[in-house]
């Protein structure tokens, strides 16, 4: 899976010029990171404010103190 | 490459995390008391009466929850920080790990953190009437939004405008630019802040500054954090890089 993409008929003894990543290599892990990532700051800085998937203000209160700090909207 | 990318992420953004709690409980919790103490007293004034049920003690909410909180903000946070990462690296001049993840943690810095807290400022409890939250949390995360934008607009403007003014003007150029669009954006919000009557504005001062201070030591820990894992897993990958060749 992690193959090094990069064409071997680059010269071998040259050390600088760092190598980009390719993007064909990052694109799933950016999808799927943006996704996870997205769930998880939705549920530390906004679930049981504006929006509620889950009932109750639990979550809300739980994170309450973070989500001031971190500076979004708490209530 | 990735896998290991993304690992150091999320561990940058633990020991972020960490930090960022040291600042929160020294210098954010003082003023989250002081605006709640205002806010009872209030409540106590107006004999609003039946006192609010706590659902979550306010000894769970520093505690327990802040970690929780700031924890897996980080972790998230160190995650896509991994990926601007892998996106940026070799791509913005030959420029190695670690000031790569320093470039990256300013960008996010600006993107994620200072257009937001310009227009939207953080509010300590007792400020925002609870009916506007709707509102203003749409606003807020469209004005992150709007920071991410600008900010991965400016660094394409820039690269395009380096072969031909140069870098200084380039980056004079660009940041006018970036500072025009942000001013026309922020004139032309709405503005649904609401201060109650009788706040104290240091309190609100200070619980702003203690916030931006969460944040700056948020993201310098991960910038220079990650840059530091990472360029082993850089240097490695060179290496076999070299190796196949």
């Amino acid at each position: 899976m992690a193959q090094t993409a990069v064409p071997s008929t680059s010269a071998a003894g040259e050390r600088p010029a760092p190598v980009g990543i390719p993007l064909r290599e990052i694109l799933p892990w950016a999808v799927f990171a943006a996704v996870l990532g997205a769930v998880l700051i939705y549920f530390v800085g906004a679930e049981q404010g504006a929006t509620s998937l889950i009932g109750g203000t639990w979550v809300h209160e739980f994170t309450h103190d973070g989500r001031h700090l971190l500076g979004f909207p708490c209530h | 490459m990735m896998r290991s990318l993304l690992v150091r992420g999320m561990l940058a953004g633990l020991a972020a995390a960490a930090l960022a709690l040291v600042v929160a409980w020294l210098y954010g919790e003082p003023q989250v008391n002081r605006a709640i103490a205002f806010e009872e007293a209030q409540a106590a004034a107006a004999a609003h009466a039946g006192h609010e049920e706590e659902v979550v003690s306010r000894t769970v909410q520093k505690t327990a929850g802040l970690v929780t909180a700031l924890g897996v903000y980080g972790v998230a946070l160190g995650g896509l920080f991994a990926i601007a990462f892998a996106f940026a690296y070799g791509r913005v001049g030959a420029l190695g790990a670690r000031a790569t993840a320093a470039l990256v943690a300013l960008g996010g810095f600006v993107a994620v953190e200072v257009v937001p807290f310009l227009k939207y400022p953080p509010t300590p409890p007792a400020v925002g009437a609870p009916e506007t939250i709707g509102g203003r949390t749409a606003l807020y995360f469209g004005m992150v939004a709007l920071g991410v934008l600008s900010v991965v607009a400016a660094v394409i403007v820039f690269r395009r405008l380096l072969p031909r003014l140069g870098a200084w003007n380039a980056a004079i150029a660009t940041a006018a630019g970036f500072a025009v669009v942000l001013a026309v954006a922020f004139r032309l919000t709405p503005t649904p802040d609401a201060i109650p009557d009788g706040f104290p504005a240091t309190v609100l001062w200070d619980f702003r500054i203690a916030s931006l201070g969460v944040q700056v030591v948020l993201w310098a820990t991960l910038g220079a954090v990650f840059g530091v894992l990472s360029e082993r897993a850089v240097r490695r990958r060179s290496a076999a890089t070299a190796a196949a060749a």
